[in-house]
């Protein structure tokens, strides 16, 4: 969008990554939301190597505009490969807006155990939230109107890019 | 909430409303079932709130116990709460009419009712009659339909050969009566399954089966070579009126599928059976616990089938 340049991703992830290393213990669970988060997990615990596999989280059917927008097309499986009771854990998304994505991601996390801590990582947060929720740690705070998204992609080579698109309204 | 004219089961928006039968059902509504069903499968936890607040009313009025439980556990994994009406033995023998019994059944709140009936096309005769926000399910209607068990046997189809556009699937044995063997040819031929057969005595196939698009076999042998996918059907005595068959042992010899029948199909051929199986009649002990069954895998993928129509359903206003 004209006046609204793209947040560079992998700048923000490197950031990202120094914030993290002290916090990651080799017992850390990190848990990436579908989609974009799933990605930023893989890279963080490339750089962050936890002794312990990274976590995918679809939030699908927990989201609270089931009722309104009905079930999403391309629904993956959650896979959590590790234990969640007494664990700590970092959820991790690519942007942090409305904190509802959030919220669906702490309660189906709850179905499988609960854990000893939880935190939020983002590359971004774009403020905007409607929920009582805080990420610990933040590539970059952005501004942008609320008619712009801005969407994660992942190129074939692996790098991730931000890009801004106008909301179907 | 309106209705699809041309195709009752779909809303306006060409999203699915009710399920009634494969037939006529787009490929890309079927491809959206077995992926959320996909989902499913393997699920870890024991719920998920989709459906927390709404009711389903399993409305039986000819006995099961396999899908009305596979139905109750879809649903109950869903949260939803759950009512099992087994009308055959209540209201209707005390005389009440369908439309009456649909009528009090929706004055208790339903958000779905799941129905199996002998006559063919209640479902739709309820579908038609339900207020606008309830979502019927067939869940078995007569000779006619039972899509959630069409669903079922592609993802299982799916799950083991991955892809329909290469593959040879034989039906074999009581097609006539068979609710189950309609679903499949409806639901292979919209996902590009290249060849059909149907193998069974003239007597146990409907008249001008092939016009489905289906190639016929009365022998066994022919009809099972290089098969991928081998569905047995259960032989339905149930179903029987007049003598379409000399004798349940003579149908065995002809038909049931045993280990040396099944040597002609291709040597990693799967073996399919809705249940509940007659031993010895359509099919050889050996065969149905032998290493190409995936019997019971299709009833674990039913309850996901069903969880995924569910949620499709009810998240579709």
């Amino acid at each position: 969008m004209p006046g609204n340049p793209s947040p560079d991703a992998e700048q923000l992830l490197k950031a990202l990554i120094e914030q993290m290393r002290p916090a990651v213990a080799p017992e850390t669970g990190l848990i990436g939301i579908h989609t974009g988060g799933v990605w930023v997990a893989e890279r963080l615990h490339q750089a962050l190597k936890p002794a312990i596999p990274f976590a995918a989280l679809d939030v699908s059917y927990y989201r609270d505009d089931y009722e309104a927008r009905g079930l999403r097309r391309d629904v993956k499986r959650s896979e959590i490969p590790f234990e969640v009771e007494g664990r700590d854990l970092i959820l991790v998304d690519d942007v942090l807006y409305t904190g509802r994505t959030i919220r669906a991601a702490l309660n189906e996390l709850f179905d499988y155990g609960r854990p000893a801590s939880v935190r939020l990582a983002t590359l971004v947060d774009r403020g905007g939230r409607q929920l009582p929720i805080a990420a610990q740690f933040v590539g970059a705070r952005v501004d942008v109107e609320p008619s712009i998204s801005i969407d994660l992609t992942r190129g074939v080579d692996g790098r991730l890019a931000f890009v801004l698109n106008r909301r179907a309204s | 909430m309106w209705l699809n004219p041309s195709n009752p089961q779909l809303d306006r928006k060409g999203q699915l409303h009710h399920l009634l039968t494969l037939e006529g059902l787009p490929a890309e509504i079927l491809w959206q079932i077995l992926d959320t069903a996909k989902s499913f499968v393997g699920v870890k936890v024991k719920k998920v709130p989709l459906l927390r607040g709404r009711s389903v009313f399993n409305v039986f009025f000819e006995p099961s116990t396999r899908t009305r439980t596979t139905f109750e556990i879809a649903a109950k994994r869903l949260s939803a709460d759950v009512i099992n009406l087994n009308v055959a033995v209540s209201s209707q023998s005390k005389g009440e009419s369908l439309l009456d019994t649909v009528d009090n059944l929706s004055a208790m709140h339903a958000d779905m009712f799941v129905v199996r009936h002998g006559e063919s096309g209640a479902p739709h005769f309820i579908a038609r009659h339900v207020a606008p926000d309830i979502h019927v399910i067939n869940a078995g209607d007569g000779r006619h339909s039972h899509p959630t068990q069409g669903l079922l046997d592609m993802y299982t189809i799916r799950h083991y050969k991955k892809d329909f556009s290469n593959l040879r699937v034989a039906i074999v044995g009581d097609v006539l009566h068979s609710r189950v063997a309609r679903s499949q040819i409806h639901a292979l031929t919209t996902l590009g399954c290249p060849e059909i057969r149907v193998i069974g005595p003239k007597t146990l196939l409907p008249a001008h089966v092939e016009q489905l698009g289906v190639q016929v076999y009365h022998d066994m042998r022919q009809g099972l070579k290089d098969v991928d996918v081998v569905t047995m059907l259960r032989l339905q005595n149930e179903r029987m009126q007049g003598s379409l068959l000399p004798s349940a042992q003579e149908f065995y010899k002809y038909y049931g599928l045993t280990d040396d029948k099944l040597a002609v199909a291709k040597s990693d051929a799967i073996v399919l059976h809705p249940g509940p199986m007659n031993r010895g009649v359509e099919i050889d002990s050996s065969v149905a616990d032998g290493k190409q069954s995936v019997i019971l895998p299709q009833v674990t993928f039913g309850i996901a089938i069903r969880m995924a129509v569910m949620s499709i359903m009810a998240g579709n206003k």
